[in-house]
């Protein structure tokens, strides 16, 4: 087996599952930590470095660090690591101080930013206190791109947006709100140094079955509309429902991710007495993430798994019902899902159908004979490290550049590209001059038996959010749903993470082979064993040899025995036990700490 | 801080017959030194318990007093066990064994508790044949009361607080040779691999088993110098043949009848398989067995292994003819017959 690099964070990072699931590499552990000592404005400051929104991310992030929480593997659920983000964001204090500023005297680059979403506004932040000349176009009214337009209020206050918008847009960003950009070739006319376009995915899917033409898609109260056209519709009030024009009674959701959950959920407050969400996969392999098909069914919502729709059903021009096959899932050896019909049908009354089965990015507006190449989903192509598109001066990131993701992987890419803007207008090469960062291992021993950190783990489940009473939720559009971990359930389950940061670091040199570590692990990761030639021999020397091929394992140079040290970093509790059974001091327990986080993103 | 151990463990876990996991075999959290010897000897008996898918409440631990007496406490903690006095160790487990046959004796004793204090009752148990296994942790020096020097420790040498060892040395195993244990083995806490094999043995073995294992003392005799230091023992451990234990359930697939390897049946049924490494070797001579361990010394080696095995050996009870039940499972009519079976007793002396 061949050595750890160990002169190398990646090792490292990689253990801290949370983080470096997270795509901004939020450093997780350590702002739960903070939490844990009830320094929150510290929490949030560290979450705004590398997430920027930590308020709202708190409430609404896709949250992929959870299903990778290493608590997970040895408990039913993991930390609750969003959750925690939200008691930071409502427990710090006043933070403006803390902020960087803009300098005055500016480098004299001009930068533009198209559309204002969490892309754009990402890279806004990270320019702007370098001295860079920020100008955002954005077609809406207000900043905030799909957070603020299809995100509904009672999932995410439109105070919280606000807020977070505001410490960037107070940094001194120039702002165009109701400006829409129609050439961009008109715009390289206007000699930025550099342009971002950060304009999203804006047009939802249609589903063009039998019907479909016969209904004027155009109009504002049209019987069927997509999803994220009707939630814009909803969040900037231009349905306006009264006797004349009542709200749709009975509705259905086509689709089953995250905008078919938001748009039943909506649809469900403004009054709709019967709303049902099919989708043509099963219930499990459904898009949305478990929670909002929890709080969807909570909100008394049918969701009908494996159901195809067939055909808009209409009576004198107007929409009664649409029709459905069932359908089976059936996977062939590789994986791939076919749809097989079971012969039966259902019909399902509707007043109003809201279709949610994907959106589209939208570059009519970008001319094809300016050096811009798109690629076969007409998506502009881009490097993956630099987000730097063929024509040198454009960079695209967010949904525009990889179609609908995220947030949390908008604001990721917004940081890839501010440093990549950085380079190229200080004429290096985005992709070439990119440095990495430096890091640090740092010994957390304070005495025998103490550790800087909560060392001591044990059983403990996640804790719940509480929320709202759910007949009460149904009534309102903007008020919040849920109301966020209070101090006691914060400690709680900020108790629960297993300090990941907190690696275990052997030194070879002072091991004398005594195996009191590999005695003591609760959790069997330390192995000492022969060298053979195939890997797999030694795996069977291990003490668990059912390995997580997923993770990764440390494997130390030969001991005075000639005996190898290997230590699976799968199930690691980081419990410092090792560390305190060793009579050397060959293992310590150090915490990691990279310097330029952003730089990590790659 | 992690006075505690935690109770998570891995997943993917095995479990043995009984549906256990070896973590159902701990004990308490040791509060031994860091690195000492004695903690890899009790994961070794931890292992070897679940691998054997012994009942924990079927075995008595039994210990004198010593770091490595205390030991008992950190495996098996729904096991029973007595903490004797002392070196006296030997004489408790005879009452115990003597009243309930039925239990598995696993004795933990030092080389203080048995070389020294305790060495008459060592020898004598052993001229018994009392069925259980010892095991003496051997690490030189009395550890518990801060390294002086053990009866066991090779002459010529010095602790860490520089006390030249000034006489002979006491071999528990060429002593458990001479006196007549039927099973004689030494290893190395560092070496798993040889350990836990000789433990299960020696469990499955009928008759008084007694196992010496070097365990290095971390804090007293780990210093250059010491012949009981982990970096000595590793530099200078050999073994006459490597045996491997073969569990009674499992299909015997190559009969171990080649040249250097041979299979020997254990009281219950299962296999020790003896793979010779010295041409020599041969566990069923003693007095061989003894010349060997005193030529490795002379040659500044550690010889271990299994050193002798006589799996048909009668053990106490057999030699005393005693009764099949064990005398706490008599009741109060047999234990005491009454006055009529007093006077004939007595009338049979007259
Ligand atoms: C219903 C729904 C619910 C969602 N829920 C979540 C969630 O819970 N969690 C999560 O992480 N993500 C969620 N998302 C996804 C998330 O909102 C997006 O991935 C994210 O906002 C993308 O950010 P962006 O900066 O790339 O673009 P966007 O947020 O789409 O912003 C693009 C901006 O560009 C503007 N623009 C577009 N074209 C032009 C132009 N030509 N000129 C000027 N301005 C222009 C638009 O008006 C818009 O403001 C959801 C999406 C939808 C539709
Ligand atoms: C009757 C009596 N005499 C002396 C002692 C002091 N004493 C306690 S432990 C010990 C020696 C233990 O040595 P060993 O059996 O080798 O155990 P180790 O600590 O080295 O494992 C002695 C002499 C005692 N407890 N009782
Ligand atoms: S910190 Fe050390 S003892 Fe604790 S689980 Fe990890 S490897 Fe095992
Ligand atoms: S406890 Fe320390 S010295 Fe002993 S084997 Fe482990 S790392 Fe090596
Ligand atoms: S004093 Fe020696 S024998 Fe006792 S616990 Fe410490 S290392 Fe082990
Ligand atoms: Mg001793």
């Amino acid at each position: 087996m061949k050595k750890t690099d160990t002169g190398n964070y990646q090792h490292f990072l990689k253990v801290v599952d949370c983080q470096q699931a997270c795509p901004a590499h939020t450093p997780v552990p350590e702002y739960i930590r903070l939490i844990a000592e009830k320094r929150y404005t510290d929490a949030y400051l560290l979450n705004w470095e590398s997430n920027v929104f930590p308020g709202i991310l708190g409430r609404v992030c896709d949250r992929p660090c959870e299903p990778a929480c290493r608590r997970g593997r040895v408990e039913e659920t993991p930390v609750a690591i969003c959750r925690l983000k939200r008691v930071a964001a409502d427990n710090k204090e006043d933070i403006s101080a803390f902020l960087p500023k803009a300098p005055r005297k500016k480098n004299g680059k001009r930068i533009a930013l198209i559309g204002a979403g969490p892309a754009s506004m990402t890279v806004a932040r990270d320019l702007l206190p370098l001295g860079y000349d920020v100008v955002m176009f954005e077609r809406d009214a207000k900043a905030g791109g799909m957070m603020r337009s299809q995100i509904p209020a009672f999932r995410l206050p439109e105070a919280v947006l606000d807020e977070e918008l505001n410490y960037i847009i107070n940094m001194g960003l120039e702002c165009h709100f109701g400006e829409e950009i129609s050439s961009l070739d008109k715009l390289l006319q206007a000699n930025f140094d550099a342009i971002f376009v950060g304009t999203g995915a804006p047009n939802g899917r249609w589903l063009k079955i039998p019907g479909h033409d016969q209904l004027d898609e155009k109009s504002e109260y049209a019987q069927i509309d997509t999803g994220i056209n009707w939630l814009a519709k909803v969040s900037f009030e231009h349905l306006q429902y009264d006797e004349n024009t009542p709200a749709p009674k009975k509705v259905v959701v086509l689709g089953g991710g995250n905008t078919a959950m938001d748009c039943c959920r909506t649809a469900k407050r403004l009054g709709a007495e019967e709303v049902t969400v099919l989708v043509r996969s099963s219930f499990e392999t459904m898009k949305a993430s478990p929670w909002e098909k929890e709080d969807a069914a909570a909100e008394g919502i049918t969701i009908l798994p494996n159901y195809n729709p067939l055909e808009y059903k209409l009576e004198q021009g107007r929409l009664v019902a649409v029709l459905f096959e069932q359908v089976e899932s059936v996977y062939d050896k590789v994986g791939n899902r076919t749809l097989q019909a079971t012969g039966e049908t259902l019909l399902v009354e509707c007043d109003q159908v809201l279709v949610a089965v994907g959106q589209d990015t939208a570059f009519e507006w970008i001319e094809r004979d300016i050096g811009i190449s798109f690629n076969q989903w007409g998506r502009p192509k881009v490097n993956s490290h630099s987000l730097q598109s063929t024509l040198p001066t454009v960079f695209f990131g967010g949904d525009a550049a990889f179609g609908p993701k995220n947030i949390i992987s908008a604001v990721a890419n917004g940081h890839q590209v501010a440093i990549s803007i950085d380079l190229f207008c200080q004429n290096a090469d985005p992709i070439e001059d990119r440095s990495d960062t430096s890091f640090n291992l740092i010994s957390q021993k304070m005495g025998i038996h103490e550790w800087s950190y909560q060392s001591g783990i044990d059983h403990q489940e996640r804790n719940l959010v509480p929320h709202i009473a759910w007949d009460e939720a149904v009534k309102t559009l903007t008020t919040e749903v849920e109301l966020g971990f209070d101090e006691q359930l914060a400690l709680a389950e900020a108790s629960r993470c297993l300090n990941c940061d907190v690696h275990t670091v052997f030194t070879e040199s002072t091991c004398i082979e005594c195996s009191a570590c590999e005695d003591v692990c609760p959790m069997d990761c330390i192995n000492f064993v022969e060298e053979e030639s195939e890997d797999a021999q030694m795996v069977k020397q291990f003490r668990v040899s059912e390995l997580n091929t997923e993770q990764s394992l440390l494997v130390s140079a030969p001991l005075k025995t000639g005996h190898i040290m290997v230590k699976d970093e799968d199930v690691c509790l980081h419990c410092g036990l090792c560390a305190e059974r060793c009579p050397t001091g060959a293992w310590d327990m150090k915490k990691l700490l990279i310097n330029n986080i952003n730089a990590t993103i790659k | 801080m992690s006075f505690i151990k935690s109770t998570f463990r891995h997943p993917r876990l095995p479990v043995n017959d009984l549906g256990l996991t070896y973590r159902d075999y701990e004990g308490a959290l040791s509060t031994l030194c860091a690195g000492c010897g004695h903690d890899s000897l009790t994961a070794a008996i931890i292992q070897a318990c679940h691998e054997l898918s012994i009942e924990p409440h079927k075995v008595a631990k039994m210990s004198g007093i010593g770091c490595s007496s205390k030991a008992p406490n950190y495996f098996l903690n729904k096991a029973h066990g007595f903490n004797s006095v002392h070196g006296r160790m030997p004489s408790v487990t005879t009452g115990a064994n003597l009243a309930n046959q039925e239990l598995l004796y696993l004795a933990m004793s030092g080389d203080g508790d048995s070389a020294s204090i305790g060495f008459g009752q060592f020898a004598h148990v052993v001229r018994r044949q009392l069925n259980m296994v010892y095991m003496v942790a051997n690490n030189g020096v009395y550890g518990l009361t801060k390294g002086q020097l053990a009866a066991t420790a090779d002459k010529g040498v010095r602790n860490k607080g520089g006390d030249l060892s000034l006489f002979n040395d006491i071999d528990l195993c060429v002593t458990a040779l001479q006196l007549g244990a039927s099973f004689v083995a030494r290893s190395f806490s560092g070496d798993k691999q040889q350990l836990v094999p000789l433990i299960k043995a020696a469990i499955s073995h009928k008759g008084f088993a007694f196992i010496d294992i070097i365990s290095p003392c971390v804090t007293f005799n780990n210093h250059a110098g010491s012949t009981r230091s982990y970096d000595y023992v590793h530099d200078h451990v050999t073994t006459g043949a490597i045996a491997d234990f073969v569990p009674v359930k499992t299909e015997i697939t190559s009969s171990g009848d080649s040249a250097e390897c041979e299979d020997v049946c254990l009281h219950d049924g299962s296999i020790m398989r003896i793979q010779k490494v010295d041409e020599g070797y041969d566990s069923t001579n003693a007095s061989q067995a003894i010349m060997d361990i005193e030529r490795h010394k002379q040659d500044g080696k550690i010889l271990t292994g299994l050193f002798y095995l006589e799996p048909t050996a009668s053990d106490y009870h057999e030699i005393n003819d005693t009764n099949d039940t064990p005398l706490n499972q008599l009741d109060q009519d047999a234990l005491c017959p009454g006055s009529r079976v007093l006077n004939g007793i007595n009338e049979s002396f007259r």
